[in-house]
């Protein structure tokens, strides 16, 4: 599918973490929804301002209930089923025994699906990303801070968006190519 | 107030801060990130890892010739099975223990002081963890059966036996490692990205930009960042604390004297935060040096470490009195010649030499004038080291050289190829350590940005730091 517009969006770039923050509420207020905001630290007040919350905590539950749930069924169908022995006299579901492992795997599980899951909501890993074509974005990772308007928006125009940044306190205003 | 015409010196006694003045966000990225992305390597790492490779040669010899002759090699005879090889193996594992408490408790407990030391602390942790598991794995005998301990289908029909502890660890260890390495790769992902966006050669800007996954700072990211970040480490917290408790069940399950108690498992959690801290510091104090880090890790963090050292070595003093107390009040007479045996039978010196190292050496720690200076910590934490594996040597031993029938009593001395083995794996240590602070920022550059005002200010003078040459 062509896109809509010729470019991906508009970046700003700004001084402080304060003016991006100012300008991510302006541009919400104004009616943008479709943004991103890049910082070189991580600022939840940004993340809030322009309407992102993190579902990650419930996939870690369900990694975690789930490692758990497999830690001691494969202990009981291993001990009961798949290889009874005769330990010392104790019942072949000799649970107390199996918590241990039941405990490591839960954290196992859990631990996998809160980086699994933070890369895949983050859309990572990403070969390539429009934004990395502004020259001025590789200080994004060092003291700068950026707001992108994408065209993607419905309240998107070439012409009106890019007016409507300008009148940021920001240091730049560019085009984002695809 | 006068305070801010009196003399740096003077200020000494108020709050000492976590990271010097006059840092902004631009100075920290570029001070951290040179000592990796610089063209020059400082010829003193060269010759580092030039030492540190003889000792991995060695390492490998006496690895190779241990599959070849098998671990007849060792000392190791009935009844001491266990010499040099678990002794080694839960001593390393201890002092991993230290950087998982560094890079999670100290975040859960909103600790900033933690920020500059836990990444080269969590670099440790995996370090040793390796170091640890090529002992267990050796141990079992035909190292390529190994495999037989994890539950897979096979052909033979038999899977392994859950009750035991020695399972448990493999489970523990396993976990343990994956955990710190997931741990560790997270929180560098925002600084591969920093390096990715600094480095000069297109190679490495290649190799960077594969490692960062693509990281762009975008809000949404940290968002989820942040938050995978906090449950990491509120999964690790209880599972640091379960590993060495695993550990110390592979002794107080078993009915040998001495090991069967159930002071174990706090006992030895204690010793390895013990242990941990004072490696972090024989590491911290030379490499802060070396790469003029003062900046960044402080005396006031030398301060802290030394106060946890202090704190934890007086949990594993603790120890050492109970087991005697249990010994006597028991009423049990095995359990009373073991003690006795400890302290005054062919092993004594070890135990006295662990109460030198273990339980006097850190009362020097009360002094402050004592954790101001630099070259006494590092004495301390290295005789702390040496004590730590005394401890591990005196209740692997001692216990095994005289259980329950003086028939099978024996002398276990170990071989020099149990030496060899012991040195090669810090020095394989020392290697990958070496190789860690050469080619990844071994502080967290994101992490120390947000000890400074949100601002782009550049820096007003070209840094003063520069890597020695």
């Amino acid at each position: 599918m062509k896109p809509k517009f010729p470019i991906y969006g508009y970046l700003a770039e700004f001084h402080d973490g304060e003016k991006l923050l100012d300008a991510a509420k302006r541009s919400r207020a104004a009616g943008y929804t479709v943004m991103e905001a890049y910082t070189p630290i991580p600022m939840e007040e940004v993340a809030h301002a322009i309407g992102h919350r993190s579902s990650l905590p419930w996939i870690v539950l369900c990694g975690g209930a789930l490692g758990c749930v497999v830690g001691f069924g494969m202990q009981y169908w291993i001990s009961v089923v798949g290889y009874p022995l005769n330990i010392g006299g104790r019942p072949l579901n000799s649970w107390p025994s199996f918590i241990v492992i039941t405990f490591e795997m839960t954290i196992l599980f859990a631990a996998l699906s809160a980086v699994l899951g933070m890369l895949w909501l983050n859309g990572l890993p990403q070969p390539y990303h429009p934004v990395f074509n502004v020259p001025a974005f590789e200080l994004a990772s060092r003291n700068r801070f950026f707001l992108m308007i994408l065209a993607r928006d419905p309240k998107f125009a070439m012409e009106g968006t890019r007016e409507f940044m300008q009148q940021f306190d920001a240091l730049l205003v560019a085009e984002v190519p695809h | 107030m006068q305070t801010s015409k009196q003399a740096p010196g003077l200020q000494e006694t108020a709050v000492r801060p976590v990271i010097e003045p006059g840092h902004s966000l631009a100075t920290i990225t570029d001070q951290i990130s040179r000592i990796v992305l610089q063209r020059r390597t400082p010829t003193g790492w060269f010759i580092a890892v030039g030492i540190a490779s003889l000792f991995v040669m060695m390492l490998i010899t006496s690895l190779v010739y241990l599959v070849i002759r098998g671990v007849g090699l060792w000392g190791i005879n009935e009844p001491v099975a266990w010499g040099f090889d678990i002794v080694n193996f839960v001593w390393w594992i201890g002092i991993g223990h230290a950087g998982t408490l560094i890079s999670a408790v100290l975040l859960l407990l909103r600790q900033a002081w933690r920020t500059s030391i836990n990444r080269f602390a969590e670099a440790m942790t995996l370090f040793a963890v390796m170091c640890a598991g090529i002992f267990p794995l050796f141990h079992v005998g035909r190292p390529w059966l190994a495999h037989w301990l994890l539950p897979y289908p096979n052909t033979m029909g038999v899977w392994p036996q859950f009750r035991s502890p020695l399972l448990w660890d493999v489970f523990a260890v396993s976990t343990y490692a994956t955990v710190s390495a997931l741990f560790w790769y997270v929180g560098l992902i925002p600084d591969l990205a920093t390096l990715r966006d600094r480095a000069r050669s297109l190679a490495w800007k290649r190799v960077y930009g594969a490692l960062a996954l693509g990281w762009r700072g975008a809000a949404r990211h940290w968002e989820h960042y942040e938050t995978a970040y906090l449950l990491l480490a509120g999964l690790a917290t209880p599972l640091v604390v379960s590993v060495h408790t695993v550990v110390s069940f592979d002794f107080a399950v078993s009915v040998i004297p001495g090991w069967h108690a159930t002071i174990m498992p706090p006992y030895f959690v204690a010793g390895a935060i013990y242990s941990g801290f004072a490696m972090v510091m024989t590491l911290a104090i030379p490499i802060r040096k070396f790469y003029r880090l003062e900046d960044f890790i402080t005396m006031k963090h030398l301060d802290y470490m030394a106060k946890v050292i202090l704190a934890t070595g007086l949990i594993v003093c603790y120890g050492y009195a109970m087991e005697a107390f249990f010994a006597w009040y028991a009423g049990n007479q095995y359990e009373r010649f073991m003690i006795i045996n400890r302290m005054f039978g062919q092993y004594a010196w070890s135990y006295w030499c662990l109460i030198a190292c273990n339980l006097v050496t850190p009362q020097f720690l009360w002094s402050k004038r004592i954790r101001r200076s630099v070259p006494a910590l590092l004495v301390i934490c290295i005789i702390v080291n040496i004590g730590m594996w005394l401890e591990r040597f005196v209740i692997v031993v001692t216990s095994l050289a005289r259980d329950y029938l003086p028939s099978s009593w024996d002398v276990y001395v170990p071989t020099r190829w149990d030496i060899a083995l012991y040195l090669g794996t810090i020095g394989l240590f020392v290697f990958l350590l070496l190789l860690f602070i050469r080619f990844l920022p071994m502080i967290s550059i994101f992490e120390m940005r947000t000890l400074v005002p949100a601002t782009g200010e550049e820096p007003v003078k070209p840094p003063k730091v520069e890597v020695a040459p």
